[in-house]
């Protein structure tokens, strides 16, 4: 576990701003306005949770023309499964000891 | 007392055992044999009995037994204390043994947050389960 999951789960903790990343990762690629018809708050805001995200690695942006184009980085996530992973692996060597016991054990 | 509720993150192991539950119990309940297999500690089959695991890298686990059911079911706290919040740790463990022809299947489920990141969430983390359900239909679709 590090301070990199802190800063992951707090840009997720805001309900706007994972709603922001649910829609891209629903509905690919937006542009700023897009998200703002979407999400009920004022451009600004969208853009400031774009930000964000963006710092955080949750999302990447590509300019054309007027336009900037948010899309999600799914791989930003790799690092919340790692707790489960590591208590899994735990767990598995702790049961395989379990059963070599009961082998061992009388009854 | 507080509980993980079924949003949290949980890690669950089954698996099925050639021996009857009563001898999975024993193992599951009988300091000296835990110790055998999991961690030293001074457990006892009582509900809100408090008691330590003790892991040979020097971690102390801060325990309490929540239910207990012979040869069915136990569940404890498994709390790890820490300054720093990256590794302080609060979930339930829960082992559920069913009889089958052939032995026992053995449920194991470790469920929690970290309590940074409850706070973290607040009000909002009911809403994380179906966040990652979605997420995950999102990652196996197809490009």
């Amino acid at each position: 576990m590090s301070t990199a999951h802190d800063a992951l789960f707090r840009t997720l903790a805001d309900p706007t701003r994972r709603a922001i990343f649910e829609r891209l990762c629903r509905d690919g690629e937006q542009t700023v306005g897009a998200l703002t018809a979407f999400a009920g708050v004022s451009q600004p805001a969208v853009s400031k949770h774009l930000g964000v995200l963006k710092q955080a690695g949750f999302v990447r942006d590509r300019q054309e023309g007027r336009n900037t184009h948010y899309s999600a980085r799914l791989d930003a996530l790799g690092p919340l499964s790692d707790w489960t992973r590591q208590m899994t692996g735990f767990w598995e060597t702790r049961l395989d000891r379990f059963e070599d016991l009961l082998k061992r054990m009388d009854q | 007392m507080t509980r993980p509720g079924p949003e949290t993150r949980s890690v669950v192991i089954e698996r099925d055992i050639p021996y009857p539950p009563e001898k999975l119990w024993r193992a599951l309940t009988q300091p000296h044999l835990i110790a055998e297999w999991l961690m030293e500690n001074d457990f006892a089959p009582t509900v809100g009995h408090r008691f330590n695991l003790r892991g040979a890298w020097g971690g102390v686990l801060d325990c309490e037994v929540l239910a207990i059911e012979p040869n069915r079911t136990l569940s404890y706290s498994w709390d790890f204390a820490s300054d720093d919040p990256a590794y302080a740790l609060k979930s339930v463990v829960t082992f559920t043994l069913t009889p089958t022809a052939g032995g026992t299947h053995l449920r194991m489920e470790q469920a929690g947050f970290r309590p940074d990141q409850k706070q973290a969430f607040g009000g909002a983390h009911a809403g994380w389960k179906g966040f990652f359900d979605k997420l995950q239909d999102v990652v196996a679709r197809p490009d």
